[in-house]
């Protein structure tokens, strides 16, 4: 069928915030999209509240609307757009849902709005667990058969029904405890009485067990004419049991027959014809490893992190191809954009093996329970490409960035046995390592996967790498070994580290030796096609098939998987750079290996290299391309830190060189340069042992802020007050730090952050905004609450931050990209905090509020145009008044059970949601509401907070108790309101006995009885009180905003202030 | 042990055995891109004096099983893999690939950039190849490899020699094996056929002198042209009347006996990925193929043949029928094995066809 002419604009609906589960590939897909239906000749308006995406470019769509993914906001912009149709389903479940309540409130059908792409009762089917299991059982399909029971008779009669083995899941419990597996009545019988009692509402579900079954993905596409295709299967290595998110996943299938692969490829394409999808689909299936049997998991009905996963692993663009569907094309009628011949009905071919490896937060969050489940907890995600599976593997956990460059891990060496298997069962993000270090140790591999349900193949390729650590051991000259091990992918640190060689000496010996990664092209048809695509991977199994590039190259290295303190900004940067470059004239070659992300779009650079970012891999390419120069400023922390080993190898970085780098980066030098310039810093010191930590501390005097050095997002970053709490910290952190890491002790500046991103040519420097913060210094800038214009800056102030960065630029001799914090104490003071010099998280922000193209500016100065060549004037950007801006932090906390809510010094969020209106509270309640905080103008608001803090609390509870809010308090938090004219309700503390007859506050949070919580912790050591814990931690699970910073409190305040009335008799003059 | 691969145009790959625990042997080089299947392949009549390398660089994972082999033995020539897996994981199988081929005398070589092989077969179309053992003389091997002429008698190396029955309540068809893959017959008799099986040369009046309700002529290996008594036959039965059904080689004799013409493809269509257009309907199906040669659209013209199927990848013929008659063919494999289900309705729409339902065209 012919595209459809009807239509001339389309609505295209985004994700919103990046949260666990929900992440950059629908940056990814969405950009895809939107350029997929322009190039069909649409119109396209964009609604996406995340700032810090492409797709939220402006240069994406026709109109970019960057506000509240809710219907009143939807229908707003639908009234003003008149768009002739909306599509929902490249937006993730945020964007399905949006379309759904658009559709169900008759907004659409009010302003003649099609949807287009899979229909809404199609995306229903598929999303409602009863009508979903109809239609399994209409076309035939099996689905783990479970029934819901709130007693221990109904468990055993569904069980009954069922078949042992069965789980039990009881309702509303935390990560899912008192649940468990029943082999019999007589084991069903205990779990199912647990469960019960555990669960709020008595009720749990017993399930048909799959445990230890195949999971196997198939990502399939259907047009309007009925054509389906399977784009990739994909078999992950863990069994059932752990979300696919978290599991480690190869593709193509590997331990699957063919009768079993087309067994499973027919139910995929069954059903994605019986719900008619149009676009991409993504089935999951269990399989049985001992029989034919299988089972459907769920059914995705649009593009998701693994039809992301699957593009990239294939090269098959899915949310391109899904695009154009939906408006009317056929499978047939498009180009395979790959082979540029043939056409997109097609099923990929793979010639290489491909893992993905998840990358999870737990460096960030010490205290979260890594155990792996049905609850997703990775941020982010590796993908690797190698000819064997030993390759593919270890190059995919060289990608990872966890100071790891293998499956060693020297913390498991002290571990026994016993305490290595109890942590096997655990099935944590470490399992392969625990199982390697099992092998290690001669531990039986049939144990391991009768234990662990992973198949003997993949245990096999971990004990292939194990025994190969060992032969190189004990061979460390042998070269036909060193060529082997090069085969299975091991790290050059790696064979360094084991055979007792520096890294160059193992370089050196491998070149010698004519031991060279060759570079082979992903074309999607295992070469049967000629193919243009400039995407590529090494590979050291086999004949290099390409040429270096042409023309003046250089070569940007990207920012890998997205974990907290750098997420998808980094990769805005990073597209940013390469398309500057390209349109400056040079081959922008492109370095990264983040399957989710729009810089490893093939389309984006002139060549992809689809690498880990290690020293070794990055030295591979330029030795290959040689480049003219290197950029390091755009992907974050990540590329910044290979800078100085390229530079010693003689490579050039463009931009700020290692100097400057290092005068931002080396704490000595950086304090030394701040002192030469006379800029205030706060005062600090270096201490190497806890008795140097509490002189310090002393001299400086409490609070002081301790951290260790080298961080990134304010990692295990804390205030402490007084020499216990600094004496805990000493030991526990100095220990926790990698070796030879001091801790960093700095003077806490009671005051405001305020943060800038300029540009400099190493002459002048262009300040394009200042952004101030709502939450005050000691809370990481990654988790304040950001504000363009800043707020409550005097001229003097804004004066003396211009002075101060422009000197920086200058001394520093910056090129490119750098960011500075500040510190603004109440008196005025201004001090320095620390100097990037790169490009930062708020770049694409501050890129898109002051409509200055921040990354391409960088890039021409990097590339020897200055900013006046640039027709640029040096200083700060003039600011349009009227408007504001504000970025909010967004937390993925209800998949993380057991963190702690409180806002540190430490970076917790994982994304950003932005609003902007005319005043601050507007802007403020839109980035709220994006963040998908609810904004009621009644309720009742708990308050229980430290005794330092209860003065500055005192107007807060006022504000909201004039407005009409009802104040609940626990006991010396309510005595001291009521002693201040406020009529308070009391609230029991957790759990305590002599609660004297009032609520008790956590069934006030669970009962709803509250909208909001502000909640402050005394100064103590890291490990929360457990009360305060509980606190925050039911009032997230309960879906109640739980405030930690009494700053954060003072904004919310002032915008409900805003759209509040008060109302008042006459004659009274309470004070508002 | 050291094993080499040698292509006519010199390239040599040099890899470690496998199977055979010796190896010389003069072949044809293909590759096949399926990413699942191999035990499928490999016993797939239709390579008989070919070698096949396999693009997918883990070859073996899942081992050997009793039930997947599409003929009783091993046909081709040899097996080339990037690396074959030593322990092979699935709860079906009892031996592995390399073990497998040992006991059939079946050489193979791991170790090979498949993939380096599969662009040199792209960009110079499907070369002689000579699979063998240790340290050897480039030069003479070359001269050797050169002097290779591809056998013309595969065929009546894999047909049957005998003609043998399935029986079944069903209609009674004819079966005339060029190669047959088992999953054909598999197929035929899942639709309640009853089958009976003869060698590829049999003459049309012996077949009809059994009364036969239809014709199958089956896949196999080699060049249709060099067995024109087979087409000749072939005319004769479907002058007869028989309803007719080709599978690959059975397609090119099917147009063949009508006077058209078949040419050989540059490096052949190998994989389970194929898309192929059906031109009444416009749907297209994913297909699995092995072939080396094509039907020539420009032939049919006044055969009373057409095309009813293309490839969408490069518009060869992929179906073709007798206007009038009750006879089609595809190029493609509707019974799989390896490869996609999509097609597998053309045994349902030869049934009706058989058996004279209204409208067997469309089912």
């Amino acid at each position: 069928m012919p595209k459809n002419s009807e239509i001339k604009k389309i609505m295209v609906i985004g994700s919103g915030p990046i949260v666990i589960g929900q992440a950059a590939e629908f940056d990814y897909a969405g950009t895809q999209a939107c350029q997929a239906l322009r190039e069909e000749g649409y119109q396209v308006v964009l609604v996406n509240p995340n700032p810090a995406t492409i797709m939220t470019d402006a240069k994406i769509a026709d109109a970019v609307y960057m506000e509240p993914l809710d219907t009143e906001s939807a229908e707003r912009i639908i009234y003003r757009e008149r768009p002739d149709a909306i599509l929902g389903t490249l937006g993730g479940q945020i964007g399905l849902n949006l379309t759904v309540a658009l559709a169900k409130e008759g907004i659409l059908d009010k302003y003649g709005v099609k949807v287009i792409g899979t229909d809404m009762d199609a995306i229903d089917k598929a999303s409602d667990r009863e009508r979903f299991k109809e239609l399994m059982a209409r076309l035939g399909e099996p689905v783990a058969p479970s029934e819901e029971v709130s007693t221990v008779e109904q468990a055993l009669a569904a069980a009954q029904d069922i078949g042992y083995p069965v789980v039990v899941r009881p309702f509303y419990t935390l990560g899912g405890t008192g649940g468990g597996f029943a082999k019999d009545p007589e084991e069903l019988r205990d779990i199912a009485e647990s469960g019960l009692s555990v669960s709020p509402v008595h009720r749990c579900l017993v399930e048909r067990s799959l445990t230890g079954w195949k999971e196997i993905e198939y990502e399939v596409m259907r047009d309007q004419r009925d054509n389906a295709i399977v784009v990739c299967a994909m078999e992950n290595v863990d069994p059932v049991g752990i979300h696919t998110g978290d599991s480690v996943v190869v593709a193509p299938l590997q331990t699957l027959t063919d009768r079993e692969n087309q067994l499973l490829r027919d139910v995929s394409l069954r059903i994605i014809r019986a719900l008619g999808i149009c676009g991409g689909c993504n089935v999951q299936l269990a399989l049985n490893p001992q029989s034919f049997e299988y089972c459907v998991i769920e059914v995705n009905p649009r593009v998701s992190r693994s039809s992301a996963l699957a593009s990239k692993a294939t090269g098959y663009p899915i949310a391109r191809i899904s695009a154009k569907l939906a408006v009317g094309l056929n499978l047939d009628e498009i180009v395979n954009p790959v082979t540029g011949s043939t056409s997109a009905d097609f099923e990929a071919a793979i010639d290489y093996v491909v893992t993905k490896f998840p990358r999870f937060p737990f460096d960030k969050f010490e205290d979260a329970d890594r155990r792996l489940g049905t609850q997703m907890k990775a941020t982010g995600e590796t993908m690797a490409l190698g000819r064997t599976l030993e390759e593919s593997l270890n190059k995919a956990i060289r990608s990872l960035e966890n100071k790891c460059d293998s499956l060693e891990d020297a913390s498991l060496a002290n571990l026994s046995i016993g305490q290595l298997l109890a942590r096997m069962d655990e099935k944590d993000d470490r399992r392969l390592w625990v199982i390697a270090e099992l092998f290690r140790r001669g531990y039986d591999e049939t144990a391991v996967h009768e234990r662990t349900g992973i198949d003997m193949f993949f245990l096999d390729a971990i004990e292939n790498i194990v025994r190969m650590e060992s032969e190189l051991k004990n061979n460390p000259e042998d070269i036909q070994l060193l060529s082997k091990a090069k085969r299975m992918g091991f790290a050059d640190s790696q064979i360094a580290r084991l055979t007792h060689h520096s890294f160059d000496q193992v370089r050196h010996l491998e070149r010698e030796n004519g031991i060279v990664p060759a570079f082979k092209m992903v074309d999607t048809c295992a070469g049967e096609f000629t193919s243009l695509t400039p995407y590529f991977y090494a590979t050291a199994c086999g004949r290099n098939e390409i040429e270096p590039a042409r023309g003046k190259k250089v070569l940007v290295i990207g920012s890998g998987p997205i974990r907290i303190g750098q997420g998808v900004e980094f990769d805005f940067a990073t597209v940013h750079c390469v398309s500057a470059l390209k349109e400056l004239g040079y081959t922008a070659i492109c370095i990264n290996n983040n399957p989710e992300t729009v810089s490893t779009d093939f389309t984006v650079a002139d060549r992809l290299y689809f690498e880990p970012l290690d020293l070794e891999s990055v030295l591979n390419v330029i030795e290959f391309e040689k480049p003219l120069g290197v950029v390091v400023q755009f992907g974050g922390q990540t590329a910044i830190n290979l800078a100085r080993a390229l530079v010693e190898r003689g490579i050039k970085i463009l931009g700020t060189d290692m100097d400057g780098i290092d005068d931002a980066e080396d704490r000595a030098r950086f304090e030394a340069l701040m002192e030469r310039m006379g800029m205030p810093r706060p005062e600090g010191d270096t201490a190497f042992t806890p008795e140097e930590a509490i002189a310090i501390a002393h001299r400086i005097g409490y609070p002081v802020i301790v951290r260790p050095s080298y961080v990134l997002g304010g990692r295990a970053m804390q205030v402490v007050r007084n020499d216990e709490q600094l004496r805990q910290y000493a030991t526990t952190a100095v220990r926790e730090i990698t070796h030879d890491s001091p801790i960093l002790i700095d003077q806490y500046i009671q005051g405001r952050e305020v943060e800038i991103d300029a540009i400099s040519d190493g002459q002048d420097v262009l300040i394009p905004g200042i952004m101030s913060q709502v939450e005050r210094a000691g809370i990481h800038s990654g988790d304040s609450i950001s504000i363009y214009p800043p707020l409550g800056l005097s001229k003097a102030v804004t004066d003396r931050i211009v002075e101060y960065a422009t000197a920086i630029g200058r001394s520093m001799r910056i090129v490119g990209l750098f960011n500075i914090q500040f510190d603004v104490s109440h008196e005025g003071e201004v001090y320095i905090l620390e100097v990037n010099p790169r490009s930062s998280r708020t770049v694409p922000f501050l890129s898109k509020v002051t409509d200055i193209p921040m990354c391409e500016i960088a890039t021409r100065c990097m590339m020897g145009e200055s900013l006046k060549d640039q027709g640029l004037t040096p200083g700060l950007a003039p600011v349009t008044p009227g408007w504001i801006s504000v970025k909010c932090p967004v937390f993925s906390f209800s998949k993380l059970r057991s963190v702690d809510t409180t806002l540190s010094p430490e970076m917790k969020s994982t994304g950003e949601s932005f609003g902007a209106d005319e005043t601050f509270a507007k802007a403020l309640r839109k980035a709220l509401m994006g963040m998908g905080v609810k904004v009621p103008f009644t309720g009742n608001v708990l308050f229980t907070v430290a005794d330092e803090d209860k003065d500055e609390m005192l107007p807060i509870a006022q504000g909201f108790y004039n407005m009409g809010y009802g104040i609940y308090a626990t006991p010396g938090t309510a005595d001291f309101l009521r002693e201040n004219g406020i009529n308070v309700f009391y609230s029991s503390k957790v759990g305590d006995p002599k609660n004297q007859g009032y609520p008790d506050c956590l069934e006030l949070l669970r009962s709803s009885k509250v909208t909001f919580v502000i909640n402050t912790q005394p100064f103590q050591d890291r490990r929360a009180s457990l009360d305060g814990f509980l606190i925050r931690r039911v009032a997230w699970e309960n879906g109640v905003f739980c405030m930690t910073c009494l700053d954060t409190a003072s904004a919310l305040l002032e915008v409900l202030r805003d759209k509040s009335f008060i109302v008042r008799p006459l004659g009274e003059r309470r004070e508002a | 042990m050291k094993r080499n691969l040698l292509l006519e145009d010199g390239s040599l790959f040099v890899g470690e055995a496998i199977g055979s625990e010796r190896a010389d042997v003069l072949t044809e080089v293909v590759f096949n891109t399926a990413m699942t299947g191999y035990q499928e392949i490999i016993t797939d009549p239709s390579y008989k004096g070919q070698a096949v390398a396999f693009t997918n660089p883990l070859i073996g994972n899942y081992g050997i099983n009793a039930r997947d082999s599409e003929s009783l033995g091993i046909h081709l020539d040899g097996v080339i893999v990037s690396s074959c897996c030593p322990r092979p994981s699935n709860w079906r199988s009892y031996i592995g690939l390399s073990d497998w081929l040992r006991a059939s005398g079946i050489p193979g070589i791991e170790g090979v950039d498949t993939r380096a092989l599969a662009l040199l077969i792209r960009t110079k179309g499907t070369m002689r190849g000579l699979i063998i053992d240790g340290e050897i003389d480039v030069d003479s091997q070359l001269a050797r490899l050169r002097a290779y002429r591809y056998p013309t008698d595969q065929i009546a190396r894999v047909s049957t020699p005998r003609v043998y029955s399935i029986p079944s309540d069903g209609p009674r068809i004819a079966l005339l094996d060029m190669g047959c893959k088992l999953s054909i017959i598999e197929c035929l008799t899942k639709r309640g056929f009853a089958l009976t099986v003869y060698p590829y040369d049999t003459p049309a009046s012996t077949i009809l002198a059994a009364h036969p309700e239809g014709l199958f002529i089956s896949n196999g290996p080699g060049d249709p042209a060099s067995i024109p008594q087979v087409s000749a036959n072939i005319a004769q039965l479907i002058e007869a009347g028989l309803p007719t059904m080709g599978v690959c080689m059975g397609q090119q004799l099917l147009a063949l006996s009508q006077g058209a013409r078949t040419y050989k493809l540059k490096f052949g269509h190998r994989g389970a990925n194929q898309p192929v257009r059906d031109l009444a309907t416009g749907r297209i199906d994913i297909t699995s193929q092995n072939h080396n040669f094509a039907v020539d659209e420009q032939s049919l013209a006044g055969t009373g043949l057409e095309v009813t199927h293309i490839n969408l990848n490069d518009g060869s013929v992929e179906g073709i029928r007798l206007r009038g008659k009750r006879a089609f063919a595809v190029q493609f494999h509707p019974e799989a094995a390896a490869g996609p289900h999509d097609e597998s309705y053309l045994f349902g729409r030869f049934l009706d066809m058989v058996c004279g339902k209204e409208g067997w065209e469309n089912a």
